[in-house]
């Protein structure tokens, strides 16, 4: 199939950015959309031209990491991560525009290559669970109800794309934030943290510069992992109830 | 009081307060709508005039009043700082193209639909509520009591055939800021339960498309009779 594509173009962070064309006379409908574009870098090298940079890395759509913005939508037209869409997808002839994610709090580091390390800022903030040393414990030794296992386990599922921020008008990341929270505020293990849990990750995902939700479901439609929006509630009821009940206990003051 | 400043300047903060005073007026929209209606029954204003005296003169109902336009601009005021910041957001460059397959249009549009009904509200509180507080009023007598002629002052405004096409197409407005923004609302205080979404979101829509509609259909029976 004949393809015209339209790449953004951009050398570095503080560089001016913008669309350079590419025609591509021979692409298979059965690439995957990755692998077309590393027919295009091939060709490009063979030239003496820049290769264009894109994310990418399991390709085989767990790790998070490809995060292309095709023809007005994250990961393009299917809801699957960018290295699962193949070219039959698009038609003949067809152009197509590819931009990186958008958003201040992922500034451009070349082409189509965004920093989401402010991902990893708000989960270092408090996504995470504390777990004894010591003796292995018991499989099913604690008590979890299959239901809330499986809500947590689809919390879970959400790989860290950043395709929520980027579909979203406002580059809200709170799809993102509301799946780490959720994940472990439904489990027995995530109690003992679950309040400071989120309380620090709302303060840094405003810290980073995300957007706030106006409820559009614009991510819950492109998230390749199918979160559901049900984790923002979640979220903000965690949130709003941290803010409201939780205090500090003065260590050594030997209770009322 | 450290942690309160944080609740209420943190984003989630800022979008409870949007929900908690939009739920308000949404009640406020509900009584009004009722105190409306009886513009519809046929004695000549009567029924409406007494209730307007009333509403203007409680001390109640104008604490009450004062309440609700300190809850509208805190709404607005709420809605122009998420949206500046919901802007810088996105970055300095914006994207080519965009989609709008995955969200709804009511959604992504608030903004423009608030300021619509900004707008209606500057004109309605202009002829309607700065004319019975502040303008001079053709007074009326039932049973030996006097009230302000407010009937009046609907009529002559409901007479004129620009003036009920902008008051319905303002309601439009109304209706679909409502569409999105009651569920939305409830959704933004972690109301979200299996139980209770389908009860909000049928409630949410139905409101949305009757109270609006029945505001609307006040000044058009008006001019026809």
């Amino acid at each position: 199939m004949k393809i015209t594509l339209k790449i953004w173009r951009q050398k570095g962070t503080n560089d001016k950015g913008s669309f350079k064309t590419y025609k591509m006379d021979h692409a298979s409908p059965d690439m995957s959309f990755l692998e077309m574009l590393d027919v295009l870098n091939n060709d490009l090298v063979r030239k003496g031209e820049e290769p264009v940079a894109f994310d990418h890395d399991c390709r085989e759509g767990i790790c998070g990491m490809c995060s292309l913005y095709i023809n007005g939508r994250p990961h393009g037209p299917l809801q699957t991560t960018t290295c699962q869409l193949h070219m039959r997808s698009f038609s003949d002839g067809e152009t197509i525009t590819i931009e990186p994610w958008r958003a201040k709090a992922f500034p451009i580091i070349k082409d189509l290559v965004v920093d989401r390390t402010a991902f990893d800022r708000i989960q270092q903030a408090g996504g995470y669970v504390s777990v004894n040393t010591g003796g292995v414990p018991d499989a099913n030794e604690i008590p979890v109800p299959k239901k809330i296992a499986d809500e947590a386990m689809d919390a879970a599922q959400c790989i860290g794309c950043g395709a929520c921020v980027a579909a979203c008008k406002n580059a809200s990341a709170m799809l993102f934030v509301s799946a780490k929270v959720s994940q472990f505020a439904l489990l027995p293990q995530g109690q003992p943290e679950r309040m400071e849990r989120a309380e620090k990750m709302v303060a840094r995902m405003d810290a980073e510069g995300f957007g706030a939700c106006t409820n559009t479901r614009a991510c819950e439609a492109e998230c390749p992992k199918g979160i559901k929006i049900t984790n923002i509630a979640r979220m903000n009821r965690e949130y709003f109830a941290a803010m409201l009940t939780n205090y500090e206990v003065e260590a050594g003051a030997g209770g009322d | 009081m450290k942690w309160f400043i944080d609740l209420f300047t943190s984003t989630l903060g800022r979008k409870a307060l949007m929900a908690l005073t939009g739920l308000f007026l949404v009640l406020f929209l509900a009584v009004h709508l009722a105190g409306n209606l009886q513009l519809l029954k046929d004695d000549g204003g009567r029924a409406f005039n007494i209730y307007a005296e009333f509403m203007s003169t409680n001390p109640l109902i104008q604490t009450v009043s004062k309440g609700n336009f300190a809850f509208i601009l805190l709404h607005i005021a709420m809605s122009v700082y998420l949206t500046i910041k919901n802007r810088q957001a996105r970055g300095p460059e914006g994207y080519a193209i965009t989609s709008g397959k995955s969200s709804a249009w009511t959604s992504r549009n608030m903004g423009i639909l608030g300021t619509l009904v900004l707008v209606f509200l500057v004109i309605h509180l202009k002829d309607f509520y700065g004319q019975m507080h502040f303008g001079q009023m053709e007074i009326v007598e039932y049973e030996g009591e006097s009230y302000r002629n407010i009937y009046a002052t609907v009529s002559y405004w409901f007479d004129k055939e620009w003036y009920v096409a902008v008051y319905v197409f303002c309601m439009a407005a109304v209706g679909f800021h409502l569409w999105h923004g009651f569920t939305s609302a409830f959704q933004t205080l972690g109301w979200s339960h299996p139980k209770y979404n389908p009860v909000i979101n049928f409630v949410g829509k139905a409101f949305a498309v009757v109270v609006p509609a029945l505001f609307a259909l006040i000044p058009i029976w008006m001019y026809l009779n």
